[in-house]
């Protein structure tokens, strides 16, 4: 039982993050119609958006203490950041701390100027070309932006750390009467996976309950007909597209304290999410987002003990084999729109 | 000749001269001097170059003619990697039995996986042939470790068993050494260098059996591409559902497209097992089938040449672009004044040496957006830039050649 509680546990907060960037994929292809495979760079990018901030919060000057001494018996230098001089030194530590938390309202205009000027810059000359011109250049696009994140950060891993007051493990199992110690699951995971629904909540509100959204949604319904209604469909797409690249940006964000980025994040997220995609059903908002935590929780199922001494390597390959499974049997996916995508 | 127009057999003599006098065109800086890192006439990274060539012909085959993408097509190469390394250790060091055998798996395997995708097409054929690439890629890294030796790789060793007589290249070396692989006692790496003057010009056996099986293949699909097979298979790309009403049956045709396609790269992948002893799962991985989608798009995708020159001009960026380094630039640069230098070689950095995946997304960036004829498509438009035919001629060039929609 408690095992079973962990893995759907464990198979949330993964199924958070497949979640967030299909979503963001999914508002991409059922509004504009574009196979973006530069999804997962705008996933490592707002990650780095994250290291960005705290390095800038971490900019610092030498002070030399008086008080103390190294070991030479010369004063010591200290590195003091820029922020204690504004706003003291206990505010400006819990600053840095939150520093990845912070990064949220940092990344978001810089993920909507990065989507709006993608969406104007390259993929609008790609609307009438074929998909496997959109798959290879938003490709190529992928590589130039990772590129440039290695140029500048390096190949390694780059830790943000969770602030303090997140580090250590909720007992869930004394939570909900269990032995104590029986479920032990990281607080972060935690504030990721309730972050992650904040988000996907706010998406759907914003596209169900706002005017906007519901031209939105329209567009997407019959791009041809909105436009003839006098309404400037193609600038509220742009705005959806970088409002997607946010969401793939912000998902990046809070997972830095999970997984330090580096820069080919993005890649090894890419082809999960596509898969992810696939499942829910090509341009379907709730398929997508469904997919990602069915497939989440089944990939952390198929990583128990006891199903890998059954079936060797299942854990490596669960997701594929469920997307070959429901590709051939369910051609639109799992709560796929009839005539989206239909070959 | 040989069953080709006048057009194709100039074409194939072409790329057997260039393949031919490749030790000697591709050392063009004398041994030495200042240039000779870009010499690339060195048989590890000509063999690579052929080898590349042979799995692109074949993805171009797919991609080329029926528009298919598929994003998976490592996993052929790296099946077949792995199949002629297991004839290497279990039959003889011969490369024969280990080329042909990483063919036919590679083949049964694309037949497999083909007959599952090609249910679908469009981007659900891509993500399919991707998701079974990557199930290929992670069973080999962890659960078929007997099989593929998992993250460590498959090597030969000196107590393999080499069933096969001693002369066709059974049985244990006579040295005590591991056995290199081999064509009749011919060994791979054995090389012989012939200077004239200060250039040094490298003649290897294997990079020679490479280029004949290059040629073979190149030979093949022109074949393929005037045969009444390939028209098929353009009107598959051209509109597959105005063939279905015509009352044509499709999946065979593609089918065995597929499957010729997937024992190109099988083979690609036996010579790369023949000309180096050992493999490993990161062949499989899905950014090596990113890189032969590079490589084609490139070079042009649906011409015949293109995707030979993509697979050259990527594997000498990879080998020989990346080692320029920071030194080299400024003594490039020294001409300028010190301030200016320092600007430009600020400027170049980040696209040279290690940054070079930056320089070949640019490219194939550039190559998409205004070049979708890739560097075939380029040269036909200098050409006719050239004689004087810009306007219509071009035009016209540029319509034919269109590619895979």
């Amino acid at each position: 039982m408690d095992q079973i509680i962990l893995q759907i546990l464990n198979g949330l907060d993964k199924g958070s993050a497949y979640a967030l960037i299909a979503l963001g994929l999914t508002l991409i292809f059922g509004t504009l119609g574009v196979v973006n495979f530069a999804h997962g760079a705008l996933f490592m990018l707002g990650a780095f958006c994250t290291v960005t901030l705290s390095r800038i919060l971490g900019l610092s000057k030498e002070v030399i203490d008086e008080t103390r001494t190294d070991f030479l018996g010369n004063p010591l230098k200290v590195d003091v950041p820029y922020i204690y001089d504004w706003f003291g030194e206990s505010a400006g530590a819990a600053i840095i701390d939150w520093a990845v938390p912070l990064s949220i309202l940092f990344s978001i205009p810089i993920m909507i100027a990065i989507g709006v000027a993608m969406e104007r810059g390259l993929i609008k000359h790609f609307y009438k070309r074929p998909h496997a011109d959109q798959i290879l250049v938003t490709f190529g696009l992928a590589i130039v932006l990772q590129e440039i994140i290695k140029y500048y950060f390096g190949a390694n891993q780059i830790p943000a750390p969770a602030p303090d007051a997140f580090i250590g493990s909720f007992d869930f199992g004394a939570a909900i009467g269990m032995d104590p110690g029986a479920i032990i699951y990281p607080y972060w995971r935690i504030v990721y996976f309730f972050f992650a629904m904040i988000l996907i909540a706010a998406v759907f509100a914003f596209l169900q309950f706002t005017t906007f959204g519901m031209v939105v949604r329209a567009g997407m319904a019959d791009r041809e007909t909105v436009g003839l209604l006098g309404i400037n469909i193609d600038r509220r797409f742009t705005i959806m597209f970088g409002i997607a690249a946010a969401v793939a940006g912000l998902a990046g964000v809070m997972y830095t304290p999970i997984v330090s980025p580096n820069y080919h994040m993005g890649m090894d997220f890419l082809v999960i999410s596509f898969v992810v995609v696939v499942v829910g059903g090509m341009g379907s908002l709730p398929g997508a987002v469904l997919a990602g935590f069915v497939l989440g929780i089944l990939e952390s199922f198929a990583s128990m003990r006891e199903v890998i001494e059954f079936l060797p390597g299942i854990n490596q390959v669960v997701i594929y084999l469920a997307a070959i499974i429901i590709l051939l049997t369910r051609p639109r996916g799992l709560l796929g729109r009839k005539g989206v995508m239909e070959d | 000749m040989l069953g080709l127009e006048k057009k194709d057999f100039n074409l194939l003599l072409i790329v057997a001269a260039l393949v031919v006098l490749a030790p000697v065109l591709l050392n063009p800086f004398p041994e030495g001097s200042a240039m000779a890192q870009f010499n690339a006439g060195y048989p590890d990274l000509m063999q690579r170059f052929v080898i590349f060539g042979i799995f692109a012909i074949g993805f171009n085959i797919l991609f080329g003619l029926t528009g298919y993408l598929s994003f998976g097509h490592a996993a052929f190469l790296g099946v077949g990697s792995y199949a002629g390394m297991w004839m290497l250790k279990l039959l003889s060091i011969n490369v024969i039995p280990a080329i042909i055998f990483s063919m036919l798996i590679a083949g049964l395997v694309s037949l497999a996986i083909g007959y599952i995708s090609l249910r679908r097409s469009g981007i659900y054929f891509s993500i399919l042939t991707l998701a079974f690439a990557q199930m290929a890629f992670s069973l080999a890294a962890s659960v078929l470790t007997p099989i593929t030796g998992g993250e460590t790789g498959l090597q030969t060793n000196l107590n393999d068993p080499r069933i096969l007589p001693g002369f066709l290249g059974g049985g244990s070396s006579a040295d005590g050494n591991i056995p290199k692989p081999s064509l009749f006692g011919i060994e791979m790496t054995a090389t012989y260098e012939i200077s004239v003057g200060n250039w040094l010009w490298t003649l290897n056996w294997g990079y020679a059996i490479c280029a004949v099986v290059m040629l073979i293949a190149f030979y093949i699909s022109i074949r393929i591409f005037r045969s009444p097979f390939g028209l098929m298979l353009r009107a598959i790309k051209s509109n597959q559902h105005r063939l279905s009403y015509t009352g044509l049956n499709t999946r065979p045709y593609m089918l065995a497209c597929f499957v010729i396609s997937g024992m190109y790269a099988g083979l690609a992948g036996g010579l790369m097992a023949a000309m180096d002893p050992q493999v490993g799962a990161e062949r499989m991985q899905w950014t090596a089938s990113g890189e032969v989608v590079l490589m084609t798009i490139l070079g042009g995708v649906g011409t015949l040449i293109g995707p030979v020159l993509g697979a050259g001009l990527i594997k000498y960026f990879e080998n020989i672009f990346s080692k320029i380094n920071k030194a080299t630039l400024e003594m490039w640069f020294s001409f300028a004044p010190d301030w200016l230098e320092g600007i430009l070689v600020s400027i170049v950095y980040p696209f040279i040496g290690k940054g070079w995946h930056l320089t070949l997304g640019l490219m194939f960036m550039a190559v998409i957006i205004f070049l979708p004829g890739g560097l075939v498509e380029g040269g036909k438009r200098i050409g006719d830039w050239v004689r004087g035919k810009r306007g219509k001629a071009a035009n016209d060039g540029a319509e034919v050649k269109t590619p895979a929609e």
